[in-house]
C-alpha cells in the first residue's frame, strides 16, 4: 500500500490512553524517505507519547505500525534500533561517569574474546564522526563536555546503530543559537546522506528554517499534515493552538524609577565547590525587567539560588532598596517582598503531592489569613485557591487535585499567581516559560510586562535568547560567571549576543 | 612496645587474609549489585545461611566440598528472594533486605532444632582441608576470594557485561533505549551477590570452624558492605578496604592491649567507613540510580 507513496513510516491510527488521559487519539503520521518531517504540537499535544510508541517504550492501545512497507508490532526499544530507528531523546540518555566511546558503543559493543575492543570502538566512532562532521572527543567522559557535544554523541550513538530513521525530540532546546546553526547543518548532512529525519519541536522558526514536512498534533489529535514551504509560521501556530496566536510581546517602554536591587561584586561556589559565579555587578530598577541572556550552567542558576537565599554569597553584597541583604534566609528575603520563580517548577516551585491549594500558599503558609497562631485556615486557603485558579487561567477540575497532575504550563501558572498576588516590589524569574506550551507562555509574558508596569523590578534569566530579547529593557550577557556586557533593548542584537554568550567576546572585552 | 611490635608483625599481616575473606567475599557479591543499582544490606543474612547450608551439606554427606555448593545454592536462594521481590516486582529494597536478615537468623535457628535437635551449636560438621603458605594455614576459600578480586575487575571494567552493569546503576533509562535488559542484568547481579555471600558463610562455618554456631556472621555482612564503600564500589578498592577491616580483627582478637578495650579496635571499620561517607577521605560516590527500581519508559 506504501510502494507509490514511498512512506518509510507510516503511523495509523495511533491510540493511548493513560489513566484518564487519552494521550494519542487516533494519530496519523507519514514520513517519507529522506525527508525532514517535524511533529509540531503543544506541550502535552502528544508528541513524546506517539515517538514512544513508535520507540517500544509504550504499547498502544490502538493503531497500526508500519515501517518500509512491512508492518510491524513494536514491543522494545531492541526492536527499533533492529529496524534501523533511533531517537535522541529530549533529555539525553547519557552516562556521565562513562567516556564519549563507551556510552556510543553500549549495548553493541565490538569484542576481543571476553573483552571489549576499545581500538576497535574509538575507530569506529571516529569514522562516524568524520562521515558526519560530528565533532566529539572519543575519550571524554560526558560529565566533562558540552551540551552541544553530548547531542553529537546521542546522534553518533544512534548512526553507530545504523539507524536510518533518526527521531529528534526537541534537540534545540537546550543549544546556543550558534550550536542550533551547527546542528541544522549536521541535519543536511544526514539528510544528503540518504538519512529520514522526525524533528519534534515547538518552534515554528526552526520548522520554517530545516524541515519538508509538518504533522501538526494538537490534545492528542493529528490535525494537519503539510508541505513547509506551503505554509507560513503563523498558519502552523493556529494549527497547533487552535486560534490566533499572538507572537509579538505588545510592550510599551519601560519607565524605571528607583533602585530596587543592587548586587555588588558577589561570587559564589556551586554544589562542587567550584566558583561559579566570579564577581557580577548589577543592578535592577523599579518598573524595568534586566534580562540575564547566556548559556545554561555559566553562573545563572547559582545566582539566583544566591539572591533568593537559597546559597551562601562568598564575596561581595546585595542591597535591596538601600538594605543590606546579604545572605538573609529565603523567607526573610520573601518577608521584604521579594518574589522567586524558581529555574525548576518540579523541584524548586512546586511540591507536587500537595494539592493545588497547598502550593498556593507555600512559603506564605505562616501569614495571615492563612494560618491562625498554630492553626491553617484550610477554608481561607480554598477560597484563596479558587480565586487564583480564576484569575491565572490555571486549567484544572479542582483546586484539590495534587500538583502533579498539572500539565507544565498550568505547573507554572500555578507558581507565577503565587507569587505575583503578593504583590511583589522584587521579582526574580528563573526560566519562567521553560517546557511550557506557546498559549502559556504568551500568558506567562503579559503578567511579566503587566507586572513590570506597575513598578516591579524583575530580574528576568533565561536559555531562550528570543524571550530575553522580546522582554528584556536591559540585557546583560553572562558567560564563566561574569557579566561580559550589557546592552539595552534598543541595541540589543541576536547575533551579537549569541556570541558573546559562547564566549567568542571574551577576549575583546579583556583585551581593552 | 611490645603490644606495637604484635601490631606490626608479619604473621598478624599474613593472618588478615583470613579474616578478610569472608569481607572479600561479600563485598565482592555487593559492588555487583550496587554497580548494578540495586542495594544488598542482606549479605548479612545471606552469609548467616550460607554459613549454616554449608555445615548441612558438609555434615549429610561428609564431603566439605558439597558443604561449600550447598553454601552457594544457600547464598542464591535468598537472594532469589530478594531479586524476584526487589526487582521484578519493585518493593522497597531496604525494607526487604532486612526482612530477609531477620528471616535468616531466625530460620537457622529453626532448622538446626528441626535438623540437629540443637539450639545453639550444630553437631561438627568436616571442614575443608587446610592449605599451608608462608608458614600460615589457611582454607582454600581464601585463595578463591583472592582469585575472584581480578576476575571481578575484568568483568566489571573489561568486558560488555560489566560496562552495561555500570550503566543500569548509573542510568537504566538510558541503557534500556539501548535495547539493554535492565531487570534481567540487575536479577543476575543479586544471584552473583548471593552466591557470593554464601561462600562467605561457608567460610566460617567449614572453613575456619567446622559447625554452625548462632548468629555466627556477626555483622560481617554489613562490615563487608561497609568495605565495598569504602573501596568506593570498585572490586580491587573492596579487596584492600576488607584486608584493612581484617587487619582491625585480627588485631582485636590476637593482640592484648592493656588499656583498649578489644570492641573498640573492632569498632575501627565502622569509624573508617563514617568518615569516608563523611567525605573526608576523597568522596564515595555511589550509582546513581542505586536504591531505585526501574519502571520502564520513565525517564
Amino acid at each position: 500500500m506504501s510502494g507509490e507513496n514511498n512512506y518509510l513510516l507510516e503511523m495509523r491510527g495511533i491510540t493511548k490512553i493513560f489513566p484518564g488521559v487519552k494521550a494519542n487519539d487516533n494519530v496519523d503520521l507519514l514520513v517519507k524517505k529522506g525527508e525532514i518531517h517535524a511533529l509540531v504540537g503543544e506541550n502535552g499535544a502528544g508528541k513524546t507519547t506517539l515517538m514512544k510508541v513508535l520507540y517500544g517504550l509504550y504499547d498502544s492501545d490502538a493503531g497500526e505500525i508500519f515501517y518500509d512497507g512491512e508492518k510491524i508490532n513494536m514491543t522494545d526499544p531492541q526492536q527499533a534500533i533492529n529496524l534501523g530507528i533511533g531517537m535522541v531523546h529530549q533529555h539525553f540518555k547519557l552516562i556521565d561517569t562513562l567516556t564519549v566511546t563507551e556510552n556510543i558503543i553500549l549495548g553493541a559493543e565490538p569484542r576481543q574474546g571476553l573483552a571489549i575492543n576499545y581500538d576497535r570502538a574509538r575507530e569506529q566512532v571516529e569514522e562516524i564522526s568524520k562521515k558526519y562532521g560530528l565533532k566529539v572527543d572519543p575519550d571524554a567522559k560526558i560529565q566533562d563536555i558540552s551540551v552541544g557535544m553530548q547531542q553529537r554523541v546521542e546522534i553518533i550513538k544512534i548512526l553507530y546503530r545504523g539507524a536510518d530513521l533518526l527521531i529528534f525530540d526537541e534537540p534545540t532546546a537546550v543549544l546556543t543559537p550558534q550550536e542550533i546553526d551547527e546542528l541544522f547543518e549536521i541535519f543536511n548532512s544526514l539528510r544528503e546522506q540518504g538519512k529520514t529525519l522526525i524533528f519534534i519541536t515547538h518552534k515554528l522558526k526552526e520548522v520554517k528554517t530545516i524541515s519538508d514536512r509538518i504533522t501538526v498534533l494538537r490534545d492528542g489529535k493529528s490535525v494537519d499534515c503539510v508541505e513547509t514551504s506551503s505554509v507560513t509560521e503563523k498558519d502552523v501556530a493556529e494549527l497547533m493552538v487552535g486560534r490566533e496566536v499572538l507572537f509579538r510581546v505588545e510592550k510599551d517602554k519601560a519607565k524605571p524609577g528607583k533602585e530596587v536591587l543592587q548586587v555588588k561584586n558577589i561570587h559564589v561556589r556551586d554544589n562542587r565547590g567550584l566558583k561559579t559565579v566570579n564577581g557580577i555587578s548589577l543592578n535592577v530598577k523599579e518598573g524595568e525587567i534586566y534580562g540575564i541572556a547566556g548559556v545554561e550552567g555559566n553562573g545563572q542558576t547559582e545566582l539566583v539560588e544566591a539572591l533568593t537565599g537559597l546559597r551562601p554569597v562568598e564575596e561581595g553584597q546585595v542591597f535591596y532598596q538601600g538594605e543590606d541583604i546579604t545572605n538573609l534566609s529565603a523567607r526573610k528575603l520573601k518577608d521584604r517582598k521579594i518574589g522567586h520563580i524558581p529555574e525548576d517548577r518540579l523541584r524548586r516551585g512546586l511540591v507536587t503531592n500537595f494539592t493545588l491549594s497547598e502550593n498556593f500558599i507555600l512559603g506564605f503558609h505562616h501569614q495571615s489569613p492563612y494560618s491562625r497562631s498554630i492553626f491553617m485556615d484550610y477554608k481561607e486557603i480554598e477560597e484563596h485557591a479558587k480565586s487564583l485558579i480564576g484569575d491565572f487561567d490555571v486549567r484544572t477540575s479542582s483546586h484539590n487535585n495534587l500538583a502533579s497532575k498539572l500539565s507544565g504550563g498550568n505547573q507554572q501558572k500555578v507558581i507565577i499567581a503565587r507569587e505575583f498576588i503578593q504583590e511583589p516590589k522584587l521579582l526574580i524569574a528563573s526560566q519562567p516559560t521553560r517546557g511550557v506550551d506557546v498559549g502559556s507562555i504568551e500568558f506567562i509574558h503579559k503578567q511579566l510586562i503587566n507586572k513590570r508596569d506597575e513598578g516591579t523590578a524583575i530580574l528576568l534569566v533565561s536559555a531562550e535568547l528570543n524571550e530575553i530579547l522580546s522582554l528584556s529593557d536591559r540585557i546583560g550577557v553572562i558567560y564563566e560567571g561574569e557579566i561580559v556586557d550589557t546592552f539595552t533593548a534598543e541595541e540589543a542584537d541576536e547575533r551579537e549576543i549569541g556570541r558573546l554568550m559562547t564566549g567568542s567576546g571574551k577576549e575583546v572585552k579583556t583585551g581593552e | 612496645m611490645d603490644t606495637l611490635f604484635q601490631m606490626f608483625s608479619l604473621p598478624l599481616l599474613l593472618i588478615s587474609f583470613r579474616y578478610a575473606t569472608p569481607l572479600i567475599l561479600a563485598a565482592l557479591g555487593g559492588v555487583f549489585n550496587e554497580r548494578s543499582g540495586v542495594i544488598n544490606i542482606a549479605l548479612e543474612g545471606m552469609m548467616l545461611f550460607g554459613a549454616f547450608a554449608a555445615v548441612y551439606g558438609s555434615g549429610l554427606t561428609g564431603n566439605p566440598w558439597i558443604g561449600v555448593l550447598y553454601a552457594l545454592v544457600g547464598g542464591l536462594v535468598f537472594a532469589l528472594i530478594l531479586a524476584v521481590v526487589c526487582v521484578t516486582f519493585k518493593a522497597d529494597q531496604i525494607v526487604v533486605a532486612t526482612g530477609i536478615n531477620i528471616f535468616a537468623s531466625g530460620l537457622t535457628i529453626y532448622l538446626m532444632q528441626v535438623l540437629f535437635g540443637v539450639s545453639g551449636t550444630s553437631p561438627r560438621a568436616p571442614r575443608l582441608p587446610p592449605v599451608r603458605v608462608l608458614g600460615m594455614r589457611y582454607n582454600p576459600l581464601t585463595f578463591v576470594a583472592i582469585a575472584l578480586v581480578p576476575v571481578a575487575w575484568f568483568v566489571l571494567f573489561k568486558t560488555p557485561w560489566g560496562l552495561r552493569i555500570r550503566s543500569i546503576g548509573e542510568h537504566p533509562s538510558a541503557a534500556d533505549t539501548l535495547g539493554i535488559n535492565v531487570n534481567k542484568y540487575r536479577f543476575i547481579c543479586v544471584l552473583i551477590s548471593g552466591a557470593l555471600a554464601g561462600l562467605a558463610g561457608a567460610h566460617l562455618s567449614i572453613g575456619e570452624y567446622s559447625a554452625f554456631v548462632r548468629d555466627m556472621s556477626q555483622g560481617r555482612g554489613f562490615i563487608a558492605l561497609a568495605a565495598m564503600i569504602f573501596g568506593k564500589w570498585h572490586p580491587i578498592g573492596a579487596f584492600g578496604a576488607a584486608l584493612l577491616f581484617g587487619y582491625a580483627e585480627a588485631i582485636s582478637i590476637r593482640v592484648s592491649f592493656a588499656y583498649i578495650p578489644s570492641e573498640l579496635i573492632r569498632a575501627i571499620p565502622y569509624v573508617l567507613t563514617i568518615i569516608v561517607l563523611a567525605g573526608f577521605i576523597g568522596k564515595a560516590i555511589p550509582p546513581k540510580a542505586i536504591g531505585k527500581p526501574y519502571f520502564k519508559g520513565e525517564d
